[in-house]
């Protein structure tokens, strides 16, 4: 019992750093059916900006005397960071191609992503980079046997606050249903009056802001960052998307928690060296037996 | 102009707020300095770049108003039964004038032509994104290798048993998500390729794990020999690399021409029509999935018998040879020669293999360089290198037609 309330913790702390990244693929994917194969690497570097923030503030000596205001920096700068890294992105690679078909798009993207990826490797070289996280995992405490430590207590927490400012986001403002109308039919929302340009560069802003987030947040979590650590995750999360029903918001969240959930429970109780396949194994049942996922309506044609 | 520059500066300050932090930032144990000679450079780098791209643009939209023709490519200037001839006594000829060292890129060449054609048959034709092709290469190669290490199996009987076996994991994987329509495939894919290479990472009672398996046997020579015992079979490895090139040799061949033949085969008209409009294709009687699954099995095939030679060749497999870095090689090889052309993709494998052993110092940048080639090739030459004549009339319908009434 005690260790399966410890895998549940872990699993949910994981599972919101999925959701978080599912999100961004699920509103791109929902808006211009695109997979953004960058979205790892733009996770990644919301982790690099992290921890380049934060060793700067240590080495100047504020880390120390101000821990919660560092780690407030870390995560804004990451998430303008990669706001401007994701207008950039899409300006570059994906706005020029708007006409062409998918298979374009779709290298362009993956082209994106090794470049990426490459491109911080050059830059911050290929060793981890630590997180000056001594500050920061110190405190825990103890629910019917299960640890928590107080990190897992702000990624979630993290993570809700996030999700919650996207959902009213989406749903409360002029630019969200923007959004919203321009993910369900891109002609008739230009013949109303929307911007489709600008919406898509908001959708591709959001989802990567929220990406940036999760980067840093896995940059606390495992104390260190890597110029491939968006690979993996990022496959995961688009599995994430696809079983919670591709475009769909609630669906992103809830594939991620499950993903991470099982994952854990899977690394745990199964095996441990294979803890990368479940989600890939998860994926290919979802596929087979409801692609339209758990929350996802029936699709026609355009969308899947 | 004035319009132009203020692009320019909002650019270069975009860059600059992008990259600074990434490469100045040099963050030691509890340390942190800041290099600004490195940045410096690359913006300067960026500059030059932009500059570059903006002139292109001036230029083909000048072009464009004049309505001046481009040169005839590469492949009209050549005639092209010349062309293949001399490729063909070039080839041949070869390894009498090499050394060994460019005896094995060539052979490496030879292999990745192999696999970029095989890919060819997935991507290009029929316009599935597969990026997780690799895996068959593994499939190919961990078959002949456990074959032959456990049973004894020779390299000539294991070729095609490689074969089948990557069909039938072609089949697997590819029946779940083929019937999807779209690109989940491209992601399933990617999965797959990971699911293989973890598997033969961990799998330790089987596959060795990351040591990999050592003391697979080269291919076999065969041939007739008296001796007491009467006539009987006399057996030689063949090991040095001249023979083997010849074996690499006659693979890329095979794989030419039946990439070839399926091109112009009712089938092969059958991929291109899926490619370009699934809807379409299904209502003119095509088997949609039958299709999309052989061609998916076909691609496996290929790679399953480059990879079934590589294990032969190197006479030892490990994991580290099948990571995803390079089915996103291979894919280059199909994107940069352009889709569905097979001189394009002899011409990119040979220049993706041997660039980087020519410039061995920028080998840290090829990846970098791999990956925004893609995207450029993308957004300003979708139609590859040398593109095939369906896809360039496809792409560019106008400005083909009017340069073929020219050259009649």
């Amino acid at each position: 019992m005690e260790t399966f309330l410890q895998q549940m913790v872990n699993g949910l702390t994981l599972g919101a750093v999925y959701a978080l990244i599912a999100l961004g693929y699920t509103m791109v994917y929902g808006i211009i059916q695109l997979i953004n194969f960058a979205h790892g690497e733009i996770f990644a570097a919301g982790g690099y900006i992290g921890v380049i923030t934060l060793s700067f503030l240590q080495s100047r000596g504020v880390l120390e005397a101000h821990p919660t205001l560092g780690l407030v920096l870390a995560f804004a700068l990451a998430m303008v960071y990669c706001a401007f890294l994701a207008v950039a992105l899409e300006r570059m690679a994906y706005r020029p191609l708007r006409e062409a078909s998918r298979l374009s798009l779709l290298l362009s993207a993956l082209g994106m992503s090794i470049f990426f990826s490459n491109g911080m490797m050059l830059c911050q070289g290929v060793y981890d980079k630590a997180y000056p996280i001594q500050l920061y995992s110190t405190g825990q405490f103890t629910v019917g046997g299960a640890v928590v430590s107080y990190i897992q207590v702000y990624i979630f927490v993290g993570a809700l606050i996030l999700m919650t400012g996207l959902n009213l986001f989406v749903n409360r403002t002029r630019l969200g249903k923007a959004m919203r109308a321009t993910a369900q039919d891109k002609v008739m929302s230009a013949l109303l009056g929307i911007n489709a340009n600008r919406t898509i560069t908001i959708t591709f802003v959001i989802g990567s802001v929220l990406a940036a987030a999760a980067g840093v947040m896995v940059g606390l979590y495992y104390g260190s960052v890597r110029f491939d650590m968006g690979f993996i995750p990022g496959i995961k999360a688009f599995a994430a998307a696809v079983l919670g029903g591709i475009g769909n918001l609630t669906g992103a969240v809830l594939g991620g928690m499950i993903i991470g959930i099982v994952e854990v429970f899977a690394a745990g109780y199964l095996a441990s060296e294979y803890k990368d396949v479940f989600a890939f194994i998860i994926l290919i049942l979802v596929l087979y037996f409801r692609p339209t996922g758990i929350m996802g309506e029936q699709v026609d044609d355009t969308r899947v | 102009m004035r319009k132009e520059l203020v692009k320019f500066a909002v650019v270069m300050l975009w860059a600059f707020g992008l990259l600074f932090p990434m490469l100045g930032a040099q963050i030691g144990f509890e340390t942190f300095t800041f290099e600004w000679g490195r940045l410096v450079r690359v913006m300067g780098l960026v500059a030059v770049a932009y500059g570059a791209l903006a002139a292109q643009r001036a230029l083909s939209a000048h072009r464009k108003r004049s309505h001046r023709q481009a040169g005839p490519g590469l492949a009209e200037r050549v005639p092209p039964l010349w062309g293949w001839g001399i490729l063909a006594a070039v080839a041949l000829v070869f390894p009498w004038f090499a050394d060994n060292y460019a005896r094995d890129v060539a052979i490496n060449v030879l292999i990745y032509v192999a696999l970029g054609l095989g890919l060819n048959i997935v991507v290009g034709l029929a316009g599935l994104l597969d990026l997780g092709y690799i895996a068959f290469y593994a499939v190919g190669a961990y078959t002949y290798a456990l074959l032959n290490t456990h049973f004894g199996v020779p390299f000539w009987l294991a070729l095609p048993i490689g074969c089948v076996i990557s069909a039938a994991a072609g089949a697997f994987i590819g029946y779940p998500t083929l019937r999807m329509r779209g690109d989940y495939l491209a992601i399933v894919t990617l999965g797959f390729g990971e699911i293989i290479r973890i598997v033969l990472n961990n799998w330790d009672r089987v596959t060795e794990g990351p040591n990999g398996i050592l003391g697979i046997k080269a291919p076999g020579l065969y041939y007739p020999k008296l001796s007491e015992a009467g006539l009987t079979l006399g057996h030689v490895y063949i090991k040095h690399l001249t023979w083997l090139y010849y074996i690499a040799l006659v693979i890329a061949v095979l794989t030419i021409v039946g990439v070839n033949r399926l091109d112009h085969s009712r089938v092969g008209r059958a991929w291109v029509s899926i490619r370009e409009d699934e809807t379409a294709a299904e209502l003119t009687g095509i088997d949609t999935l039958r299709m999309k699954l052989l061609a998916y099995m076909l691609g496996a095939v290929f790679a399953g018998l480059a990879g079934a030679f590589y294990a032969a060749k190197v006479r030892y497999v490990n994991p580290s040879s099948f990571v995803f870095l390079e089915s996103a090689l291979v894919l280059c090889i199909v994107v940069l020669g352009g889709m569905g052309s097979i001189p394009g993709i002899i011409l990119a494998a040979a220049a993706i293999i041997v660039l980087p052993e020519v410039f061995r110092d920028l080998e840290l940048y090829r990846m970098l360089a791999f990956g925004g080639a893609m995207t450029l090739m993308m957004v300003y030459r979708p139609e590859g290198l040398i593109p095939a004549r369906r896809r360039r009339l496809e792409l560019h319908a106008r400005e083909a037609f009017a340069e073929e009434e020219g050259n009649a």
